[in-house]
């Protein structure tokens, strides 16, 4: 028996989000007592997964899995988790890793469980904290398939370093043609996607207009931060749907969440409660987002903003 | 075309989540249900396409009678059918196995769920149905446009958007985008009387096993009260963010 972590890429480079995988895999597989094994498909870096704690590390090549498609990497994993007789399979919540911990689930005949967020309570039986309700609660679930499957959420566990001898072994696969055809890939070049930043700035509607932005883009180019808005700033077309974050938006699990001229309503709160640590500028002391924050400023956002934004670079500077 | 929306009955958005004395179920004392949200982005959607390409739409629930006044509003809205399969759904694989029992017996040629239910927050019926039916799966999907059997969608990945075709038959998992809220149907006067005179089918449960239970739920602990900055005071937040917090 082993413990499979799938050690996703994205253009060849591993993200934070697997290594913490890979860190929170090795835990689980020494308190299993079994081995832990990566798999890894086209990467440039395999060997860096070694310093988070595998054992073995399986890389597979071929060019025509430069894109991920749901079929092929489903079929590569599942392949190798059965001929590795895997109990458990750790994925991350990317949305790639997301996409394909349903299908793994059907083809291994798998129990599968989503936003995890931390070590299981117990292993038999395995017993998993997961969080449910859009971050307003948490369950212990138990999974009772000889095989299962979790999702880990971002930011739950963190990178632990494991430096281990991991055998590196590399396999040739053959690879079908998905049924699904990508077309094209649109990607912000340059910009931090809130999936993947330790820091997300976010304005709300007390910003008044989306040529008051600027605002927002320098606090987060100051601090290396990811953009969000509430939902009316992209129902009104200030932002792109992409930064709306919320209960019906995109969840955030980062380190640090700054809400500027966001009242805190009930279904923005849900979406950004994994948040670690959460600071608000608002100039209603009344605003709810007071009462989830963790620290506060009451103040006029066009006052507040670019004073905090000077006083971080002079920070960072120093 | 023949199009099957999956619909999940969740809690309202504003709803304060409390739980039975022993944690054990969802306490569903004066909550109002709705339509998953990301469900009834895809129900608009599909009578889009309805109304577009004459499609017939049928909507389906895994769930006990409780779920009726919602089915009625997704007729009302404009769905031509709908299916109750009368079992309480156990999780996320025991659903997809009732659904695949469905599809397997009648013919759809697009298939649409939500990205994620807001209560269980699984993200996993539409695409293990998808496996469990040998058919092409596309999640997180902002976008569908559908040519004869051709569809192009758009999926959001993290830090952009990926353009994809393929041909029917197709499963989906969407979210805002395929329709924006301000496209969402409200059942008009018209609507709802049409909807009592349309069919709700209740069907058996095939009993399908669950590979997974919910032993307890926890509530959120109790937040800590806010530390408050004075605005002329800047330096202390960053030496708070710093120091105590160490998130910079
Ligand atoms: C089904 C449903 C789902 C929803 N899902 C989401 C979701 O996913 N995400 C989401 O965000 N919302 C969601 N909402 C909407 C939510 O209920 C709120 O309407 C929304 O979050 C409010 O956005 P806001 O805070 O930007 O705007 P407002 O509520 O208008 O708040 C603006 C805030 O800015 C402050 N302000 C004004 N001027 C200044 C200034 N000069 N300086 C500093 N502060 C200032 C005000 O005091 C106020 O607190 C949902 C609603 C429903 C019904
Ligand atoms: N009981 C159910 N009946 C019908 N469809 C469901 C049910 N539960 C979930 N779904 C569908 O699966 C999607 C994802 O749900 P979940 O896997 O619970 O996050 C929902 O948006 C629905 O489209």
């Amino acid at each position: 028996m082993s413990v499979l972590v799938y050690a996703e890429n994205q253009s060849g480079k591993f993200k934070k989000s697997t290594y913490e995988v890979v860190s929170y895999a090795r835990e689980v597989a020494d308190k299993l007592k079994q081995k832990l094994i990566a798999d890894s498909i086209n990467s440039k870096e395999t060997n860096l997964l070694s310093n988070y704690g595998p054992d073995k590390i399986i890389e597979y090549n071929n060019p025509l899995l430069n894109d991920f498609t749901l079929q092929n990497y489903s079929s590569i994993i599942s392949d190798c988790a059965k001929s590795e007789c895997a109990s458990l399979v750790v994925l991350s919540s990317t949305a790639d890793s997301k996409y394909l911990a349903p299908s793994l689930s059907v083809n291994l005949d798998a129990g599968l469980a989503s936003n995890v967020v931390s070590i299981p309570e117990s292993f038999s039986p395995l017993t998993i904290r997961r969080s449910c309700f859009t971050n307003k609660a948490f369950n212990l679930t138990i999974l009772k398939s000889e095989t299962n499957i979790i999702c880990v959420s971002n930011n739950s566990y963190g990178v632990k370093e494991n430096k281990s001898k991991a055998e590196i072994i590399s396999k040739k696969i053959a690879v079908n043609q998905d049924k699904i055809k990508i077309e094209s890939k649109n990607k912000s070049s340059g910009a931090i996607s809130i999936a993947d930043a330790d820091i997300v700035v976010s304005g709300g509607r007390g910003l008044k207009g989306p040529e008051n932005w600027y605002l927002v883009e320098n606090l987060a180019s100051a601090l290396g931060a990811a953009m969000a808005c509430s939902k009316p700033v992209s129902d009104m077309g200030w932002r792109p749907h992409s930064e709306h974050v919320g209960q019906t938006g995109k969840p955030v699990a980062s380190n640090l969440y700054i809400a500027i001229g966001i009242s805190g309503a009930i279904q923005h709160l849900a979406g950004i409660n994994a948040s670690k640590v959460k600071v608000v500028i608002n100039n209603d002391p009344e605003a709810p987002f007071f009462k989830a924050a963790d620290y506060g400023i009451v103040g006029d956002a066009f006052d507040v903003v670019p004073k905090l934004t000077e006083t971080l670079k002079a920070f960072k500077s120093s | 075309m023949n199009i099957l929306v999956c619909i999940s009955i969740v809690p309202d958005t504003t709803s304060k989540i409390k739980f039975t004395q022993d944690q054990k179920k969802f306490d569903i004392n004066g909550i109002q249900f709705i339509i998953n949200p990301n469900d009834e982005f895809g129900l608009t959607r599909a009578i889009w396409l309805q109304q577009k390409h004459q499609a017939n739409v049928d909507i389906v629930t895994v769930g006990l009678s409780s779920c009726e006044p919602i089915l009625r509003k997704c007729l009302a809205i404009g769905a031509n059918k709908a299916i109750r399969i009368d079992t309480d759904p156990l999780d996320g694989f025991a659903v997809a196995k009732e659904l695949k029992e469905l599809c397997s017996k009648e013919k759809y040629d697009l298939i649409i769920g939500g990205r994620e239910s807001i209560d269980y927050n699984g993200g996993m019926v539409p695409g293990m149905l998808a496996q469990m039916l040998q058919m092409p799966f596309v999640t997180n999907c902002i976008s569908l446009e559908v040519k004869d059997d051709f569809v192009i969608t758009k999926r959001e990945i993290d830090g952009g958007i990926e353009t994809t075709s393929c041909s029917l038959p197709l499963v989906i998992a969407g979210q805002k985008g395929l329709v924006e809220e301000t496209d969402l149907i409200i059942p008009n006067m018209r609507g709802i009387m049409q909807a009592r005179q349309k069919p709700l089918e209740v069907i058996p449960s095939i009993k399908s096993v669950s590979k997974s239970e919910i032993h307890k739920f926890e509530e959120l602990p109790p937040k800590k009260s806010v530390k408050l900055v004075d605005k002329d005071n800047i330096d202390q937040l960053i030496e708070l963010l710093h120091s105590e917090a160490k998130v910079i």
